[in-house]
């Protein structure tokens, strides 16, 4: 099984996630230059976090139309399982892979630190391996992490069971004071329509060793794989 | 050719640093401030390049519709 790490200039956590996805037996993971205009023969993809084009002009706006991002909409449209971390999530949103878009963080200060995720829906091949309500123990490094979508795209994700992920605190209560950066109804993270796509600010990649103290992100990677050797065997 | 293209948060989204600059501007006694929002101005010059291809770039690059609205100006 082969995974797809897209580099873009000022990527900064694509070693992480390679570590992350090439600690389970039987994948290999490989770095995709940005420049690059073919996925396959690639089971999956992964957008990971950084600071691409120094986030100019917007976050994600620039790396939006790098030559791979007409791959990975065509690989996203046919199925191909899509994560989007951080950066790569601000990314899926401005190539409208993922509705909605991130704000600067509400308190305008970069924030860098472990909090707590509600698993809002295990439908979806990024968290089948979680339970509905599991809280889940990983860190956040943004400043523009607050998610915003307007009133009919709201209705649809609650419609779809799209949104994945909240912040909560460390006992699964979704409220304000466990809100890191304003986002609307604490979404840290929602899938696309056919829920092959994913993004979320929140960083499992970094939480997938004991030895980074933690490993509550590993679930979402096991389930992302899991779900790619399933689709294999078919 | 030169344009001006201005973006602009959406009156309902919140700003935040408008809203930071807005307080720092009363700190420094201007009184009654009633809105501060903070935008982008983006100067172009370009050889052949027609409007509807501009407001294409605005539209797709330069702004984010979820978000923000633009203006664009055509100076000469």
């Amino acid at each position: 099984m082969k995974v797809a790490v897209i580099q873009f200039p000022g990527s900064n956590c694509d070693t992480d996630c390679q570590a992350a996805v090439d600690s389970f037996p039987g994948i290999q993971s490989e770095i995709v230059w940005h420049k690059e205009t073919s996925l396959a023969g690639y089971d999956a993809v992964v957008l990971p976090g950084g600071f691409s084009y120094g986030d100019y002009l917007r976050c994600g706006s620039i790396a939006r139309f790098s030559p791979i991002m007409a791959a990975v909409r065509a690989a996203a449209d046919s199925g191909v399982l899509v994560l989007g971390i951080c950066n790569g999530f601000q990314i899926l949103c401005e190539a409208g892979l993922l509705p909605g878009t991130l704000l600067r963080n509400n308190g305008l200060l970069f924030r860098c630190e472990r909090l707590h995720l509600r698993v809002e829906s295990n439908n979806s091949p990024f968290t089948s391996v979680l339970h509905q309500g599991q809280v889940l123990d990983i860190p956040i490094a943004h400043g523009e992490g607050n998610y915003f979508a307007d009133a009919e795209t709201l209705k649809a994700l609650h419609a779809n069971s799209q949104i994945l992920v909240r912040y909560c605190d460390a006992s699964g209560n979704v409220s304000s004071e466990a809100n890191p950066n304003g986002s609307l109804e604490n979404i840290a993270g929602i899938c696309s329509h056919g829920r092959n796509v994913f993004g979320l600010m929140p960083h499992p990649e970094r939480v997938c060793d004991p030895l980074l103290g933690g490993t509550d992100g590993r679930g979402i990677f096991q389930s992302m794989l899991e779900a790619v050797a399933k689709a294999k065997v078919k | 050719m030169k344009a001006v293209v201005t973006v602009m948060p959406k009156p309902a989204i919140l700003d935040p640093a408008g809203v930071a600059t807005g307080h720092a501007m009363e700190h420094l006694g201007l009184k009654g401030v009633r809105s501060v929002r903070i935008g982008k101005s983006i100067e172009i010059e370009v050889d052949n390049a027609d409007e509807k291809q501009l407001h294409e770039i605005c539209h797709d690059l330069l702004s984010n519709p979820v978000v923000e609205d633009y203006t664009l100006e055509i100076l000469s």
